[in-house]
């Protein structure tokens, strides 16, 4: 069957929209992202062979395109990161619960981040990997990679001042502890 | 006073955190997934399509052999 379309690159179609995600979250940049995006496309599919079929693509091509991203950015030098404004207008047409301010605060949040704590907790909030997987992709520690999610957390919660889940069930039950105590 | 103060705060269970504290009711982790999820929902950019459909013709007419 010469149409019957060779599974990885099935499995690379399937792993694109998240791939960008992730590209998009590093780089804050739409074209940059997407650049990035088809410079892993021709990596991994140079070195398809040496993929095993069956195990994880989407970790794999997460380290691909991780590791180019900051060989390009090594390659470039120190750069002014700046988000493109194209994002937000491009979210003002999304349909989403949030509104286009919230968005870009919050991509100004996580621009605030390190590098390292950045990419930990978009790995692990949003790609849906373990922190097993995350480290693997991040050549890291696992212990590593769960300080660098916890301390992102911290800081994008200070910086946008919102709670932790954590803390509206205790809050009420200490506020009437207090109360009582009085 | 001040003793009995403390001792109140002390008493107070501290707030429990989950490992990662970004789970469903997580506002930053509901912010994060609704932020990656923006990027992820949109179609994918006919010039990946492309690329991939060249990759593979490349690839095809490299071999020069039926798969």
């Amino acid at each position: 069957m010469a149409d019957e379309a060779p599974s990885f690159k099935r499995e690379l179609l399937a792993t694109l929209p998240s791939l960008r995600a992730f590209a998009v979250s590093l780089s804050g940049r739409h074209d940059k992202a997407d650049d990035l995006v088809q410079d892993t496309m021709m990596k991994a599919w140079a070195k398809q062979d040496s993929f095993q079929m069956g195990t994880n693509i989407k970790a794999w091509l997460f380290t691909i395109l991780r590791n180019e991203f900051y060989s390009q950015m090594r390659k470039r030098g120190r750069e002014v990161q700046d988000t493109d404004g194209a994002f937000t207008e491009r979210m003002s047409v999304h349909p989403s619960q949030y509104g286009v301010m919230d968005m870009a605060d919050f991509r100004k949040a996580l621009d605030g981040l390190p590098a390292d704590q950045r990419e930990a907790v978009v790995l692990i909030g949003a790609s849906g990997f373990s922190y097993e997987e995350a480290a693997e992709i991040c050549n890291c520690a696992v212990g590593t990679m769960k300080s660098r999610v916890s301390r992102a957390r911290t800081r994008l919660q200070d910086v946008l001042g919102v709670k932790g889940e954590a803390d509206y069930g205790p809050d009420a039950v200490s506020a009437q502890v207090t109360a009582h105590n009085f | 006073m001040k003793d009995k103060t403390k001792m109140n705060e002390m008493s107070v269970p501290r707030p429990r955190r989950t490992e990662d504290g970004l789970g469903a009711n997580s506002d930053i982790g509901a912010k994060l997934r609704a932020y990656y999820g923006a990027v992820q929902d949109q179609p994918i950019p006919d010039k990946f399509l492309d690329l991939l459909e060249k990759l593979d013709e490349v690839e095809r007419a490299g071999k020069g052999k039926a798969r």
